[in-house]
Protein backbone atom coordinates (compact mmCIF):
# COMPACT_ATOMS: atom_id res chain seq x y z
CA UNK A 1 0.00 0.00 0.00
CA UNK A 2 1.67 3.18 -1.46
CA UNK A 3 0.63 6.58 -0.39
CA UNK A 4 -0.59 7.20 -3.72
CA UNK A 5 -2.30 3.91 -3.74
CA UNK A 6 -3.85 4.81 -0.13
CA UNK A 7 -4.98 8.51 -0.86
CA UNK A 8 -6.55 7.40 -4.33
CA UNK A 9 -8.80 5.15 -2.34
CA UNK A 10 -9.98 8.29 -0.31
CA UNK A 11 -10.62 10.12 -3.75
CA UNK A 12 -12.76 7.12 -4.56
CA UNK A 13 -14.67 6.99 -1.21
CA UNK A 14 -14.87 10.99 -1.23
CA UNK A 15 -16.47 10.67 -4.67
CA UNK A 16 -18.61 8.13 -3.74
CA UNK A 17 -20.04 9.82 -0.63
CA UNK A 18 -20.10 12.95 -2.02
CA UNK A 19 -22.47 11.79 -5.14
CA UNK A 20 -24.62 10.42 -2.58
CA UNK A 21 -25.20 13.41 -0.57
CA UNK A 22 -25.58 15.62 -3.70
CA UNK A 23 -29.19 14.13 -4.21
CA UNK A 24 -29.90 14.83 -1.08
CA UNK A 25 -28.93 18.56 -1.21
CA UNK A 26 -30.63 18.29 -4.55
CA UNK A 27 -33.85 17.64 -3.75
CA UNK A 28 -33.77 19.86 -0.77
CA UNK A 29 -33.05 22.57 -3.38
CA UNK A 30 -35.50 21.31 -5.85
CA UNK A 31 -38.43 21.64 -2.68
CA UNK A 32 -36.92 24.91 -1.83
CA UNK A 33 -36.41 26.69 -5.33
CA UNK A 34 -39.74 25.07 -6.55
CA UNK A 35 -41.36 26.95 -3.44
CA UNK A 36 -39.84 30.12 -3.76
CA UNK A 37 -41.05 29.87 -7.40
CA UNK A 38 -44.29 29.26 -6.50
CA UNK A 39 -44.43 31.80 -3.48
CA UNK A 40 -45.08 29.08 -1.04
CA UNK A 41 -42.30 28.00 2.03
CA UNK A 42 -41.43 24.50 0.80
CA UNK A 43 -40.09 22.31 3.59
CA UNK A 44 -39.76 24.24 7.00
CA UNK A 45 -40.81 21.91 9.98
CA UNK A 46 -37.53 19.46 9.62
CA UNK A 47 -34.59 21.03 11.36
CA UNK A 48 -33.76 24.61 10.37
CA UNK A 49 -35.04 25.84 7.32
CA UNK A 50 -36.50 22.21 6.98
CA UNK A 51 -33.11 21.45 5.58
CA UNK A 52 -33.13 17.70 7.46
CA UNK A 53 -36.33 17.14 5.48
CA UNK A 54 -34.58 14.98 2.29
CA UNK A 55 -33.14 12.96 5.85
CA UNK A 56 -37.06 12.16 6.66
CA UNK A 57 -37.86 11.53 3.17
CA UNK A 58 -35.00 8.91 3.16
CA UNK A 59 -35.92 7.30 6.51
CA UNK A 60 -40.12 7.60 5.17
CA UNK A 61 -39.02 5.23 2.11
CA UNK A 62 -37.09 2.66 3.89
CA UNK A 63 -39.58 1.84 6.03
CA UNK A 64 -42.58 1.62 3.17
CA UNK A 65 -43.81 -1.53 1.97
CA UNK A 66 -41.61 -2.95 -0.75
CA UNK A 67 -44.79 -3.90 -3.10
CA UNK A 68 -44.46 -5.77 -6.28
CA UNK A 69 -47.42 -6.87 -9.10
CA UNK A 70 -48.82 -10.01 -8.64
CA UNK A 71 -47.82 -10.61 -12.67
CA UNK A 72 -44.62 -8.94 -12.60
CA UNK A 73 -41.63 -10.64 -13.75
CA UNK A 74 -40.14 -10.76 -10.11
CA UNK A 75 -36.24 -10.99 -11.02
CA UNK A 76 -36.00 -8.17 -13.59
CA UNK A 77 -38.83 -6.21 -11.96
CA UNK A 78 -35.57 -5.99 -8.92
CA UNK A 79 -33.02 -5.69 -11.06
CA UNK A 80 -34.42 -2.48 -13.55
CA UNK A 81 -33.50 -0.51 -10.47
CA UNK A 82 -30.51 -1.69 -9.53
CA UNK A 83 -29.20 -1.19 -13.32
CA UNK A 84 -30.43 2.11 -12.75
CA UNK A 85 -28.57 3.43 -9.92
CA UNK A 86 -25.23 1.38 -11.11
CA UNK A 87 -24.95 3.02 -14.50
CA UNK A 88 -26.16 6.49 -12.71
CA UNK A 89 -23.28 5.93 -9.99
CA UNK A 90 -20.29 4.97 -12.80
CA UNK A 91 -20.77 6.66 -15.09
CA UNK A 92 -19.22 9.65 -12.93
CA UNK A 93 -16.26 7.17 -12.12
CA UNK A 94 -14.41 8.73 -14.72
CA UNK A 95 -15.24 12.33 -14.28
CA UNK A 96 -12.17 14.37 -13.53
CA UNK A 97 -13.00 17.07 -10.53
CA UNK A 98 -10.05 19.04 -10.03
CA UNK A 99 -6.58 19.33 -10.89
CA UNK A 100 -3.99 16.42 -9.97
CA UNK A 101 -2.52 17.50 -6.78
CA UNK A 102 -0.10 15.99 -4.05
CA UNK A 103 -2.31 17.22 -1.63
CA UNK A 104 1.03 19.83 -0.13
CA UNK A 105 -1.62 22.62 0.42
CA UNK A 106 -4.40 20.49 1.90
CA UNK A 107 -1.82 19.51 4.37
CA UNK A 108 -0.82 22.61 5.44
CA UNK A 109 -3.93 23.74 5.87
CA UNK A 110 -5.02 20.30 7.96
CA UNK A 111 -1.62 20.39 10.09
CA UNK A 112 -1.29 16.85 8.93
CA UNK A 113 2.05 17.94 8.32
CA UNK A 114 2.88 18.48 12.21
CA UNK A 115 0.60 16.09 13.25
CA UNK A 116 1.40 12.76 11.13
CA UNK A 117 4.45 14.32 9.31
CA UNK A 118 2.83 14.21 6.20
CA UNK A 119 3.83 17.24 3.26
CA UNK A 120 2.23 15.76 0.44
CA UNK A 121 2.66 12.71 -2.31
CA UNK A 122 5.58 11.76 -3.97
CA UNK A 123 3.65 11.89 -7.20
CA UNK A 124 0.46 14.07 -8.02
CA UNK A 125 -2.43 11.33 -8.90
CA UNK A 126 -5.31 12.99 -10.76
CA UNK A 127 -8.97 13.80 -8.54
CA UNK A 128 -11.39 11.27 -10.08
CA UNK A 129 -12.36 7.81 -9.21
CA UNK A 130 -10.82 6.64 -12.49
CA UNK A 131 -8.52 7.94 -15.02
CA UNK A 132 -9.46 6.62 -18.27
CA UNK A 133 -8.13 7.47 -21.81
CA UNK A 134 -11.46 7.41 -23.32
CA UNK A 135 -13.00 8.78 -20.53
CA UNK A 136 -16.01 10.50 -23.03
CA UNK A 137 -17.18 7.32 -24.31
CA UNK A 138 -17.01 5.84 -21.31
CA UNK A 139 -20.00 8.32 -20.54
CA UNK A 140 -21.44 7.67 -23.55
CA UNK A 141 -21.87 4.18 -22.78
CA UNK A 142 -22.65 4.07 -19.23
CA UNK A 143 -25.43 6.76 -20.27
CA UNK A 144 -27.10 3.95 -23.05
CA UNK A 145 -26.41 1.15 -20.32
CA UNK A 146 -28.98 3.41 -17.77
CA UNK A 147 -31.89 3.69 -20.47
CA UNK A 148 -32.24 -0.63 -19.75
CA UNK A 149 -32.67 -0.18 -15.97
CA UNK A 150 -36.12 2.44 -17.64
CA UNK A 151 -36.71 -0.37 -20.36
CA UNK A 152 -36.80 -2.91 -17.73
CA UNK A 153 -38.55 -1.23 -15.54
CA UNK A 154 -41.52 -0.74 -17.53
CA UNK A 155 -41.53 -4.02 -18.88
CA UNK A 156 -41.29 -6.27 -15.76
CA UNK A 157 -43.83 -4.34 -14.12
CA UNK A 158 -46.65 -5.69 -16.18
CA UNK A 159 -48.74 -2.62 -16.29
CA UNK A 160 -49.70 -0.47 -19.33
CA UNK A 161 -48.56 2.96 -17.85
CA UNK A 162 -45.07 1.88 -16.87
CA UNK A 163 -44.85 0.19 -19.91
CA UNK A 164 -45.94 2.88 -21.95
CA UNK A 165 -43.74 5.35 -19.94
CA UNK A 166 -40.51 2.83 -20.72
CA UNK A 167 -41.17 2.88 -24.23
CA UNK A 168 -41.49 6.81 -24.37
CA UNK A 169 -37.96 7.00 -22.20
CA UNK A 170 -36.02 5.15 -24.58
CA UNK A 171 -36.87 6.70 -27.85
CA UNK A 172 -36.49 9.54 -26.44
CA UNK A 173 -33.45 8.73 -24.93
CA UNK A 174 -31.97 7.43 -28.01
CA UNK A 175 -33.57 10.28 -30.13
CA UNK A 176 -31.76 12.46 -27.94
CA UNK A 177 -28.34 10.76 -27.53
CA UNK A 178 -27.33 11.57 -31.00
CA UNK A 179 -27.60 14.81 -30.77
CA UNK A 180 -26.04 14.79 -26.93
CA UNK A 181 -22.74 12.80 -28.82
CA UNK A 182 -22.20 15.24 -31.84
CA UNK A 183 -22.31 18.07 -29.66
CA UNK A 184 -19.64 16.78 -27.83
CA UNK A 185 -17.74 15.47 -30.63
CA UNK A 186 -17.19 19.27 -31.36
CA UNK A 187 -15.23 19.09 -28.34
CA UNK A 188 -13.39 16.10 -29.07
CA UNK A 189 -12.19 18.03 -32.23
CA UNK A 190 -11.27 20.80 -30.70
CA UNK A 191 -9.18 19.64 -27.99
CA UNK A 192 -7.86 16.53 -29.93
CA UNK A 193 -8.17 14.05 -27.12
CA UNK A 194 -10.89 11.78 -25.69
CA UNK A 195 -9.57 12.46 -22.18
CA UNK A 196 -11.67 14.73 -20.11
CA UNK A 197 -8.99 16.00 -17.87
CA UNK A 198 -7.03 16.64 -20.96
CA UNK A 199 -10.08 18.59 -22.93
CA UNK A 200 -10.31 20.72 -19.38
CA UNK A 201 -6.53 21.31 -19.34
CA UNK A 202 -6.99 22.50 -22.95
CA UNK A 203 -9.06 25.30 -21.40
CA UNK A 204 -6.50 26.93 -18.94
CA UNK A 205 -5.52 29.95 -19.74
CA UNK A 206 -7.17 33.91 -20.62
CA UNK A 207 -7.67 35.59 -24.03
CA UNK A 208 -6.88 38.95 -23.91
CA UNK A 209 -5.91 38.36 -20.24
CA UNK A 210 -9.56 37.85 -18.84
CA UNK A 211 -11.69 36.06 -20.86
CA UNK A 212 -11.08 32.46 -19.88
CA UNK A 213 -10.60 30.08 -22.80
CA UNK A 214 -13.26 28.29 -22.10
CA UNK A 215 -15.20 26.06 -25.49
CA UNK A 216 -18.50 27.99 -24.21
CA UNK A 217 -17.11 30.87 -26.09
CA UNK A 218 -15.70 28.92 -29.27
CA UNK A 219 -18.61 26.41 -29.48
CA UNK A 220 -21.97 28.50 -27.99
CA UNK A 221 -24.13 25.96 -30.02
CA UNK A 222 -22.58 23.08 -28.65
CA UNK A 223 -23.22 24.04 -24.93
CA UNK A 224 -27.11 24.80 -26.16
CA UNK A 225 -27.32 21.50 -27.93
CA UNK A 226 -25.37 19.97 -25.30
CA UNK A 227 -27.90 21.04 -22.42
CA UNK A 228 -30.99 20.57 -23.98
CA UNK A 229 -30.17 16.80 -24.66
CA UNK A 230 -28.82 16.56 -21.17
CA UNK A 231 -32.41 17.66 -20.24
CA UNK A 232 -34.20 14.83 -22.30
CA UNK A 233 -31.22 12.33 -21.49
CA UNK A 234 -32.00 12.60 -17.85
CA UNK A 235 -35.86 12.63 -18.88
CA UNK A 236 -36.30 15.92 -17.00
CA UNK A 237 -39.00 18.74 -16.99
CA UNK A 238 -39.51 19.64 -19.98
CA UNK A 239 -38.94 17.45 -21.45
CA UNK A 240 -40.35 14.77 -18.58
CA UNK A 241 -42.49 12.42 -20.86
CA UNK A 242 -41.58 9.16 -19.35
CA UNK A 243 -43.61 10.08 -16.08
CA UNK A 244 -45.91 12.26 -17.60
CA UNK A 245 -48.24 12.53 -14.26
CA UNK A 246 -51.52 13.71 -15.89
CA UNK A 247 -51.14 11.08 -18.14
CA UNK A 248 -49.18 8.31 -17.41
CA UNK A 249 -49.45 8.06 -13.33
CA UNK A 250 -45.85 7.89 -12.65
CA UNK A 251 -44.32 6.10 -15.67
CA UNK A 252 -41.97 3.51 -15.86
CA UNK A 253 -41.91 3.58 -11.83
CA UNK A 254 -45.67 3.52 -11.79
CA UNK A 255 -45.50 0.06 -9.61
CA UNK A 256 -42.05 0.80 -7.28
CA UNK A 257 -42.59 1.66 -3.73
CA UNK A 258 -39.94 2.12 -1.09
CA UNK A 259 -36.28 1.51 -1.78
CA UNK A 260 -36.70 0.46 -5.20
CA UNK A 261 -38.43 3.48 -6.17
CA UNK A 262 -35.83 5.66 -4.07
CA UNK A 263 -32.95 4.27 -6.49
CA UNK A 264 -34.81 5.15 -9.52
CA UNK A 265 -35.16 8.84 -7.95
CA UNK A 266 -31.57 8.80 -6.51
CA UNK A 267 -30.31 7.59 -10.78
CA UNK A 268 -32.21 10.74 -11.78
CA UNK A 269 -30.32 12.98 -9.37
CA UNK A 270 -27.28 11.66 -9.57
CA UNK A 271 -27.51 12.21 -13.57
CA UNK A 272 -28.43 15.12 -12.98
CA UNK A 273 -24.86 15.85 -11.63
CA UNK A 274 -23.23 13.68 -14.37
CA UNK A 275 -24.50 16.10 -17.14
CA UNK A 276 -23.83 18.95 -14.88
CA UNK A 277 -20.43 17.51 -14.27
CA UNK A 278 -19.30 16.42 -17.64
CA UNK A 279 -20.66 19.86 -19.22
CA UNK A 280 -18.86 21.93 -16.49
CA UNK A 281 -15.53 19.59 -17.78
CA UNK A 282 -16.52 19.76 -21.74
CA UNK A 283 -17.70 23.54 -22.20
CA UNK A 284 -17.40 25.83 -18.85
CA UNK A 285 -13.29 25.29 -18.36
CA UNK A 286 -13.94 22.56 -15.54
CA UNK A 287 -11.61 23.27 -12.81
CA UNK A 288 -10.41 26.70 -14.66
CA UNK A 289 -11.74 29.53 -13.12
CA UNK A 290 -12.46 33.47 -14.05
CA UNK A 291 -9.65 34.39 -11.65
CA UNK A 292 -7.31 31.58 -10.55
CA UNK A 293 -7.71 30.04 -6.88
CA UNK A 294 -4.63 28.73 -4.82
CA UNK A 295 -2.92 25.87 -5.75
CA UNK A 296 -5.04 22.61 -5.49
CA UNK A 297 -7.98 24.63 -4.91
CA UNK A 298 -9.54 24.33 -8.55
CA UNK A 299 -12.33 21.96 -7.43
CA UNK A 300 -14.34 24.91 -5.77
CA UNK A 301 -14.55 26.52 -9.27
CA UNK A 302 -15.56 22.82 -10.10
CA UNK A 303 -18.14 22.69 -7.39
CA UNK A 304 -19.51 25.99 -8.20
CA UNK A 305 -20.01 25.67 -11.91
CA UNK A 306 -21.85 21.90 -11.39
CA UNK A 307 -24.25 24.09 -8.81
CA UNK A 308 -24.82 26.81 -11.24
CA UNK A 309 -25.91 24.22 -13.60
CA UNK A 310 -28.06 22.63 -11.36
CA UNK A 311 -29.74 25.55 -10.48
CA UNK A 312 -30.50 26.25 -13.92
CA UNK A 313 -32.17 22.71 -14.15
CA UNK A 314 -34.54 23.03 -11.39
CA UNK A 315 -35.66 26.61 -12.29
CA UNK A 316 -36.49 25.13 -15.95
CA UNK A 317 -38.15 22.52 -14.43
CA UNK A 318 -40.57 24.89 -12.36
CA UNK A 319 -41.04 27.70 -15.11
CA UNK A 320 -41.32 25.51 -18.59
CA UNK A 321 -44.81 23.66 -19.07
CA UNK A 322 -44.05 19.78 -20.51
CA UNK A 323 -43.84 19.68 -24.49
CA UNK A 324 -46.38 17.53 -26.87
CA UNK A 325 -44.59 14.15 -27.34
CA UNK A 326 -44.65 14.54 -31.05
CA UNK A 327 -43.07 17.56 -30.73
CA UNK A 328 -40.54 16.64 -28.34
CA UNK A 329 -39.57 13.91 -31.61
CA UNK A 330 -40.14 16.65 -33.93
CA UNK A 331 -37.74 19.19 -32.14
CA UNK A 332 -34.75 16.35 -31.29
CA UNK A 333 -34.64 15.27 -34.98
CA UNK A 334 -35.90 17.76 -37.08
CA UNK A 335 -34.03 20.71 -35.69
CA UNK A 336 -31.70 19.36 -32.79
CA UNK A 337 -29.64 17.05 -34.71
CA UNK A 338 -29.17 18.89 -37.90
CA UNK A 339 -28.08 21.97 -35.69
CA UNK A 340 -25.80 19.41 -34.19
CA UNK A 341 -24.38 18.03 -37.38
CA UNK A 342 -23.79 21.52 -39.01
CA UNK A 343 -22.00 22.47 -35.65
CA UNK A 344 -19.67 19.48 -36.11
CA UNK A 345 -18.70 20.23 -39.76
CA UNK A 346 -18.45 24.25 -39.20
CA UNK A 347 -16.26 23.29 -36.43
CA UNK A 348 -14.65 20.67 -38.01
CA UNK A 349 -13.96 23.20 -41.27
CA UNK A 350 -12.42 26.02 -38.96
CA UNK A 351 -10.24 23.42 -36.84
CA UNK A 352 -8.89 22.08 -39.92
CA UNK A 353 -8.41 25.28 -42.12
CA UNK A 354 -7.56 28.02 -39.52
CA UNK A 355 -7.05 26.20 -36.20
CA UNK A 356 -7.91 28.32 -33.05
CA UNK B 1 -4.54 -11.48 -12.25
CA UNK B 2 -4.68 -10.80 -15.96
CA UNK B 3 -4.90 -14.67 -16.43
CA UNK B 4 -7.85 -14.99 -13.69
CA UNK B 5 -9.93 -11.87 -15.29
CA UNK B 6 -8.86 -13.43 -18.49
CA UNK B 7 -10.96 -16.98 -17.62
CA UNK B 8 -13.88 -15.02 -15.69
CA UNK B 9 -15.03 -12.95 -18.34
CA UNK B 10 -14.48 -15.81 -20.50
CA UNK B 11 -16.60 -18.06 -18.91
CA UNK B 12 -19.15 -15.20 -18.58
CA UNK B 13 -18.80 -15.03 -22.35
CA UNK B 14 -19.48 -18.29 -22.82
CA UNK B 15 -22.29 -19.14 -20.89
CA UNK B 16 -24.28 -16.47 -21.54
CA UNK B 17 -23.90 -17.06 -25.38
CA UNK B 18 -24.94 -20.57 -24.65
CA UNK B 19 -27.64 -19.18 -22.43
CA UNK B 20 -29.17 -17.44 -25.17
CA UNK B 21 -29.89 -19.91 -27.71
CA UNK B 22 -31.07 -21.64 -24.49
CA UNK B 23 -33.92 -19.57 -22.99
CA UNK B 24 -36.93 -19.80 -24.42
CA UNK B 25 -38.05 -16.87 -22.88
CA UNK B 26 -36.98 -14.15 -25.60
CA UNK B 27 -36.24 -11.41 -23.40
CA UNK B 28 -33.79 -13.02 -21.18
CA UNK B 29 -32.67 -13.87 -24.03
CA UNK B 30 -31.73 -10.01 -25.10
CA UNK B 31 -30.69 -9.75 -21.96
CA UNK B 32 -27.95 -12.46 -21.92
CA UNK B 33 -26.85 -11.01 -25.04
CA UNK B 34 -26.27 -8.00 -23.36
CA UNK B 35 -24.42 -9.50 -20.89
CA UNK B 36 -22.26 -11.46 -23.34
CA UNK B 37 -21.52 -7.91 -25.08
CA UNK B 38 -20.20 -6.56 -21.51
CA UNK B 39 -18.18 -9.68 -20.79
CA UNK B 40 -16.13 -9.29 -24.43
CA UNK B 41 -15.83 -5.64 -24.04
CA UNK B 42 -14.14 -6.82 -20.84
CA UNK B 43 -11.89 -9.13 -22.38
CA UNK B 44 -11.01 -6.40 -24.77
CA UNK B 45 -10.00 -4.11 -22.15
CA UNK B 46 -7.68 -6.51 -20.50
CA UNK B 47 -6.32 -7.10 -23.95
CA UNK B 48 -5.32 -3.14 -23.74
CA UNK B 49 -7.46 -2.07 -26.33
CA UNK B 50 -10.16 0.70 -24.16
CA UNK B 51 -11.13 1.95 -27.24
CA UNK B 52 -12.40 -1.27 -28.94
CA UNK B 53 -14.40 -1.95 -25.46
CA UNK B 54 -16.33 1.11 -25.39
CA UNK B 55 -17.34 1.17 -29.22
CA UNK B 56 -18.54 -2.05 -28.49
CA UNK B 57 -20.67 -1.56 -25.16
CA UNK B 58 -22.17 2.10 -27.47
CA UNK B 59 -22.74 0.27 -30.32
CA UNK B 60 -23.75 -3.39 -29.66
CA UNK B 61 -25.37 -3.54 -26.27
CA UNK B 62 -26.29 0.43 -26.38
CA UNK B 63 -27.51 0.39 -29.62
CA UNK B 64 -28.68 -2.62 -31.41
CA UNK B 65 -29.62 -4.22 -28.24
CA UNK B 66 -32.07 -1.58 -27.57
CA UNK B 67 -33.90 -2.26 -30.41
CA UNK B 68 -33.58 -6.02 -29.91
CA UNK B 69 -35.38 -5.27 -26.79
CA UNK B 70 -38.14 -3.09 -28.56
CA UNK B 71 -39.21 -5.64 -30.91
CA UNK B 72 -39.97 -8.02 -28.56
CA UNK B 73 -41.48 -6.33 -25.95
CA UNK B 74 -43.87 -5.05 -28.72
CA UNK B 75 -44.24 -8.64 -29.90
CA UNK B 76 -44.77 -9.23 -26.18
CA UNK B 77 -43.78 -13.08 -26.48
CA UNK B 78 -43.98 -14.74 -23.30
CA UNK B 79 -41.99 -17.86 -24.52
CA UNK B 80 -41.05 -19.32 -28.09
CA UNK B 81 -43.23 -21.86 -30.00
CA UNK B 82 -41.38 -24.69 -30.81
CA UNK B 83 -42.44 -27.79 -32.96
CA UNK B 84 -42.76 -30.84 -31.26
CA UNK B 85 -41.88 -34.24 -33.26
CA UNK B 86 -41.28 -34.95 -36.40
CA UNK B 87 -40.44 -31.14 -36.91
CA UNK B 88 -38.05 -30.61 -33.96
CA UNK B 89 -35.51 -33.30 -35.50
CA UNK B 90 -32.50 -31.90 -36.33
CA UNK B 91 -32.72 -32.58 -40.22
CA UNK B 92 -36.26 -33.14 -40.48
CA UNK B 93 -38.69 -30.75 -41.30
CA UNK B 94 -38.79 -27.96 -44.31
CA UNK B 95 -36.19 -27.04 -46.57
CA UNK B 96 -34.87 -23.38 -44.95
CA UNK B 97 -34.91 -25.49 -42.29
CA UNK B 98 -32.28 -28.36 -43.62
CA UNK B 99 -30.06 -25.84 -44.92
CA UNK B 100 -29.81 -24.28 -41.47
CA UNK B 101 -28.78 -27.12 -40.52
CA UNK B 102 -25.83 -27.47 -42.86
CA UNK B 103 -24.86 -24.10 -42.40
CA UNK B 104 -24.59 -24.78 -38.94
CA UNK B 105 -22.47 -28.16 -39.37
CA UNK B 106 -20.10 -26.09 -41.86
CA UNK B 107 -19.72 -23.72 -39.26
CA UNK B 108 -18.31 -26.24 -36.51
CA UNK B 109 -16.41 -27.59 -38.85
CA UNK B 110 -14.89 -24.61 -39.83
CA UNK B 111 -14.35 -23.80 -36.00
CA UNK B 112 -12.45 -27.15 -35.42
CA UNK B 113 -10.30 -26.61 -38.07
CA UNK B 114 -9.80 -22.98 -37.26
CA UNK B 115 -9.15 -24.31 -33.53
CA UNK B 116 -7.05 -27.12 -34.70
CA UNK B 117 -4.28 -24.43 -36.71
CA UNK B 118 -4.02 -22.72 -33.56
CA UNK B 119 -1.01 -24.04 -31.91
CA UNK B 120 0.78 -24.08 -35.55
CA UNK B 121 0.40 -20.44 -35.48
CA UNK B 122 2.81 -18.29 -33.23
CA UNK B 123 1.58 -15.26 -31.74
CA UNK B 124 3.46 -12.00 -32.11
CA UNK B 125 5.17 -11.22 -29.59
CA UNK B 126 6.88 -7.95 -28.65
CA UNK B 127 4.92 -6.11 -31.37
CA UNK B 128 2.07 -3.76 -29.06
CA UNK B 129 -0.84 -3.32 -31.60
CA UNK B 130 -2.07 -0.14 -32.53
CA UNK B 131 -4.82 0.81 -30.33
CA UNK B 132 -5.43 4.49 -29.79
CA UNK B 133 -8.18 6.19 -31.64
CA UNK B 134 -5.73 8.19 -33.44
CA UNK B 135 -4.16 5.05 -34.91
CA UNK B 136 -7.68 3.04 -35.89
CA UNK B 137 -9.26 6.97 -37.10
CA UNK B 138 -5.88 6.91 -39.70
CA UNK B 139 -6.22 3.00 -40.37
CA UNK B 140 -10.17 3.22 -41.17
CA UNK B 141 -10.37 6.80 -43.15
CA UNK B 142 -6.69 5.91 -45.11
CA UNK B 143 -5.55 2.22 -45.87
CA UNK B 144 -9.32 1.25 -45.66
CA UNK B 145 -11.18 4.26 -47.07
CA UNK B 146 -13.15 2.72 -49.55
CA UNK B 147 -13.85 -0.18 -47.43
CA UNK B 148 -15.64 2.42 -45.05
CA UNK B 149 -17.34 4.38 -47.41
CA UNK B 150 -18.91 1.06 -49.32
CA UNK B 151 -20.46 -0.24 -45.68
CA UNK B 152 -21.59 3.25 -45.21
CA UNK B 153 -23.47 3.43 -48.49
CA UNK B 154 -24.70 -0.30 -47.84
CA UNK B 155 -26.45 0.87 -44.40
CA UNK B 156 -27.78 3.61 -45.96
CA UNK B 157 -29.43 1.64 -48.57
CA UNK B 158 -30.87 -0.64 -46.31
CA UNK B 159 -32.00 2.29 -44.15
CA UNK B 160 -33.63 3.59 -47.10
CA UNK B 161 -34.94 0.55 -47.83
CA UNK B 162 -36.42 -0.10 -44.47
CA UNK B 163 -38.35 3.45 -44.60
CA UNK B 164 -40.13 2.19 -47.81
CA UNK B 165 -41.59 -0.54 -46.40
CA UNK B 166 -42.62 0.33 -43.38
CA UNK B 167 -44.05 3.77 -44.67
CA UNK B 168 -47.91 3.27 -44.94
CA UNK B 169 -48.94 4.25 -48.71
CA UNK B 170 -51.15 7.52 -48.48
CA UNK B 171 -55.04 6.73 -48.74
CA UNK B 172 -56.79 7.73 -52.31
Amino acid sequence: MTPELIAQLIVIGFTFFMLLNSAAVLVYMERKVAAVIQQRYGPYLVGPKGALQPLADIIKLIFKEELRPKSADAFLFYLAPIISATAAFAAFAVVPWGADTDFSTLAHLLFLDKIFGFTGLAHPIRLAAADVNVGLLVIFSITAMGVYGIVLAGWSSNSKYSLLGALRASAQMISYEISYGLSFAAVIMLAGSLSLATIVDQQAGYWFGFIPKWYIFIQPIGFFIFLTAGVAETNRAPFDFPEAEQELVAGYHTEYSSMSFAMFFLAEYVNMVTVSAVATDLFLGGWHGPFPLPDGFGWVWFLAKIFVLLFFYIWMRWTLPRYRYDQLMEFGWKWLLPAAVLNLLVSAYIALRVGW
Amino acid sequence: MDALLFWILAAVTVASAVLVIGQRNPMRSVLLLIVMFMALAGLYVTLGSPFAAVVQIIIYAGAIMVLFLFVVMLLNVPTEETPIGRQARLLGGVGPRRFGALLSAALALELFWALGRLGAIAMPAGDTPETTVKAIGLRLFRDYAFAFEATSVLILVAMVGAVVLARKEPQQ
